[in-house]
């Protein structure tokens, strides 16, 4: 009798490490070609949609297609700032800890459009509960600049009090939820907040972020199952930004099916969006974040983009993935790509662009200045290690305070 | 005062919380129109409405995982985990998430929740519904844990609960949510109507989270026990004619550690009784503390009668419960020593 000897699946990356960065296997719609449902669409009706990719710009840099109007030329001047901001915050902040000022830092290079972008859909109110590479969401509100780097070197100003890994902000004035860092917690705490506002009638949203690679977690579930059966008032991006350190999308599932189309088992409508193209992205983004507001439940939005950058500091992607692949990925540079439209249309330049560079790159070093004045991780002042026995609870317990007493304080 | 079992005092606890402040909410594993497996939440739906009682999908980390999203939008949420056994897919929420959400953000955001969770054996659930895992809550910095033995104390401690601005994990010792179990199985069931503790003040009042009692007062031994224990240890004491102070902790983190030295110094010897497995179970930490505090007062090393270090079985129930006639031997053991 023949017998079928079985063989285990194991999914390679692609690209490979060792070849030359090749994409011919990535399939893009072409720009302008899928449709914008109307708002109140089912979930069913779009099924195919998370198959397709939401593309506003195409190759010569105009903007075409159904998804095309949702950016005024001011408000894409704008992000276009926010994403230089935030790329020249990155490089920074990167060159501080490279300076050894710091312990570490997360850049998020060449995925700057989906934050920047994301939050110019929000109001005031709204709570997004972001992962570590959404800093543009707090760049794009102007939040100060001092303010993170202080929370990057853990100084006396650090609000957050030296207490957390560098980047794991929490800013609630400005919608920003406390990170983290264990992955796939905040997406169910994102919908349970936006159950909430639907229990008190009110009227904010909640947006809920995680990572491609975190989809395989249990509260990504967990989050889809909740805001399937209470249809909360909550935007479930999806950052795929192909990477997870140095472990392809596919090993989370992405060669199977897309990220998007995991909604599908729950009933809530998904979109993929080119998250490279900054008018893709707000367009879409105020299409789920319109959604949530009118009482029409959650959306789940895959973001494709690609992490151009190490995961962190502490990575080194030479060990396990082409050299360049950034250059090679067909959804090219955020940044370049909103710069190109703006100045096809003539309300940009090359000169005003570089203009806009050095003012930025001398605001952030006037405010590198002034936060590395309040200390860094190695030098100056930090809160005091008495502190650290604070807010473990709201009034501190008698053994804390013994314990205090222990340490010297 | 009405005379409530523990089931009636703890609905009765959310029943006033509901009343009292609309941002107290309560969901869970069949809580919402069924009223809950032990009925802890029959007729909240109907008095409050299914946005403020409703049930939800089996997934104690999503279960958790939204009361962490509501207590940090500003509501009260109060999380039904049907059994204790269930609950570590939910440990990840409370140890990284509800636990530290205020000292990570600097106290930008909190997660003032309860979550509910009946425990401890005696009912014939074997492995998955007997267990006691309050050592798993009491090692987490940023939670309380509380235990109650008696319905008066169940309802205040309650209310303190969900008016607390931490996360609170309250443990219900299932096996005497109907009766003052004393752990003699083979005897008729003492309904709680008889129990003075079951005498339970109409509408609000709190137990103070953090305070113990000493529900016997005694001069040879003190016994450090909570939840079904108390009963336990009383009948032991009965058994055997030992005068010990029973000392009832109620709320293990933060533990009065005030009443329990005062009395080890009084009484010179200590036994600690609990149903959880004995090895890092809560008994250690207090052996630990009283060896810290009290060491020159002793007259015999402290003792601990304890769950074994199995899993919960089911034929062997009370071969594996700490009941009185193990603690009533232990004791006399302790005062010959």
């Amino acid at each position: 009798m023949n017998v079928q000897h079985l063989t285990l699946h194991v999914p390679e990356p692609q690209p490979c490490f060792g070849g030359t960065a090749d994409f011919s296997g990535f399939r893009l719609s072409d720009a302008g070609r899928v449709r914008r449902p109307a708002i109140d669409v089912e979930a069913s009706e779009i099924r195919d949609l998370a198959y397709e990719l939401v593309r506003v710009l195409d190759a010569d840099g105009h903007a075409v297609g159904p998804w095309s109007d949702a950016c005024t030329v001011d408000q894409l001047r704008s992000g276009l700032r926010a994403m230089l901001k935030t790329r020249a915050y990155d490089a920074r902040m990167t060159m501080m800890q490279r300076q050894r000022k710091t312990s570490f830092y997360m850049q998020c290079t060449g995925e700057e459009a989906i934050a920047c972008g994301f939050q110019s859909a929000l109001k005031a109110g709204d709570m997004n509960f972001p992962t570590y590479r959404q800093q543009g969401l707090l760049i794009a509100q102007d939040w100060p600049l001092v303010d993170l780097m202080c929370q990057v070197l853990s100084n006396e100003k650090d609000r957050m009090k030296g207490r957390q890994l560098p980047v794991f902000y929490s800013a609630r004035e400005v919608g920003f939820f406390s990170i983290s860092g264990n992955l796939a917690t905040q997406y169910v705490q994102a919908v349970g907040w936006a159950m909430a506002s639907a229990m008190r009638g009110d009227s904010r949203v909640a947006a809920a972020w995680i990572g491609e690679g975190a989809t395989a977690e249990n509260d990504f579930h967990a989050a889809l199952v909740f805001a399937s059966v209470y249809r909360p008032p909550v935007v479930l991006n999806v950052v795929n930004n192909q990477w997870a350190i140095s472990t392809a999308q596919s090993v989370a599932g992405g060669a199977q099916a897309t990220f998007a189309a995991r909604a599908h088992g729950y009933g809530i409508p998904a979109l993929r969006v080119d998250g490279n193209d900054y008018l893709a992205v707000r367009a879409a983004a105020c299409w789920a974040v319109e959604r949530a507001r009118r009482n029409l439940g959650p959306t789940l939005i895959e973001w494709v983009t690609y992490r151009a950058a190490p995961h962190s500091t502490s990575d080194d992607p030479s060990k396990y993935r082409p050299q360049n692949d950034q250059l090679a990925w067909p959804l090219g540079d955020p940044v370049e790509r909103l710069k190109d439209h703006l100045i096809g249309i003539d309300e940009w330049s090359e000169v005003r662009h570089v203009q806009l560079k050095a003012e930025l790159d001398e605001e952030i070093a006037a405010a590198a200045k002034e936060a590395q004045g309040f200390g860094t991780l190695v030098e100056g002042s930090k809160c005091s290690p008495a502190s650290m026995f604070d807010d473990v609870y709201k009034s501190m317990p008698p053994h804390l305070r013994e314990q205090r007493q222990e340490l010297g304080f | 005062m009405p005379s409530l079992t523990m089931i009636e005092a703890i609905r009765d606890a959310m029943d006033v919380m509901m009343a009292r402040d609309d941002r107290v909410v309560t969901f869970g594993q069949d809580v919402g129109r069924f009223g809950g497996v032990f009925r802890c939440t029959d007729g909240l739906q109907g008095k409050y409405g299914s946005s403020r009682c409703f049930d939800t999908p089996i997934s104690e980390s999503g279960i958790v995982g939204i009361a962490v999203g509501m207590g940090a939008y500003g509501l009260r949420p109060v999380a039904e985990i049907q059994f204790a056994d269930y609950m570590y897919p939910a440990y990840d929420q409370i140890v990284s998430e509800a636990a530290r959400l205020r000292f990570r953000s600097a106290g930008e955001f909190s997660a003032p929740i309860v979550v509910r969770m009946p425990c401890g054996g005696g009912i014939f659930g074997a492995q998955t519904h007997s267990q006691s895992p309050e050592a798993l809550f009491t090692h987490v910095a940023g939670l309380k844990t509380i235990i109650p033995s008696n319905p008066h104390d169940a309802k205040g401690l309650l209310i303190a609960a969900i008016e607390d601005d931490d996360p609170v994990v309250f443990l219900e010792p299932k096996r005497i949510y109907n009766g003052p179990f004393d752990g003699h199985h083979d005897r008729p069931v003492v309904p709680w109507s008889k129990h003075e503790l079951s005498e339970t003040p109409q509408g609000y009042y709190t137990v103070p989270i953090g305070e113990a009692v000493v529900r016997r007062e005694g001069a040879e031994v003190s016994i450090l026990a909570y939840g079904t224990m108390i009963h336990v240890a009383e009948a032991a004491c009965r058994a055997v004619g030992v005068d010990a102070e029973i000392i009832d902790l109620r709320s293990l983190v933060p533990l009065d550690l005030d009443t329990i030295v005062r009395s080890v110094i009084k009484t010179g010897r200590c036994m600690i009784v609990h149903e959880a497995t004995r090895t890092s179970g809560f008994g250690a930490e207090l052996s630990a503390l009283i060896q810290e505090k009290c060491f020159y007062h002793l007259e015999a090393p402290v003792v601990r009668v304890t769950g074994w270090d199995t899993p919960y079985p089911h034929a062997q129930e009370w071969d594996y419960f700490p009941g009185p006639d193990r603690v009533g031997r232990a004791l006399i053991r302790l005062m010959e020593s």
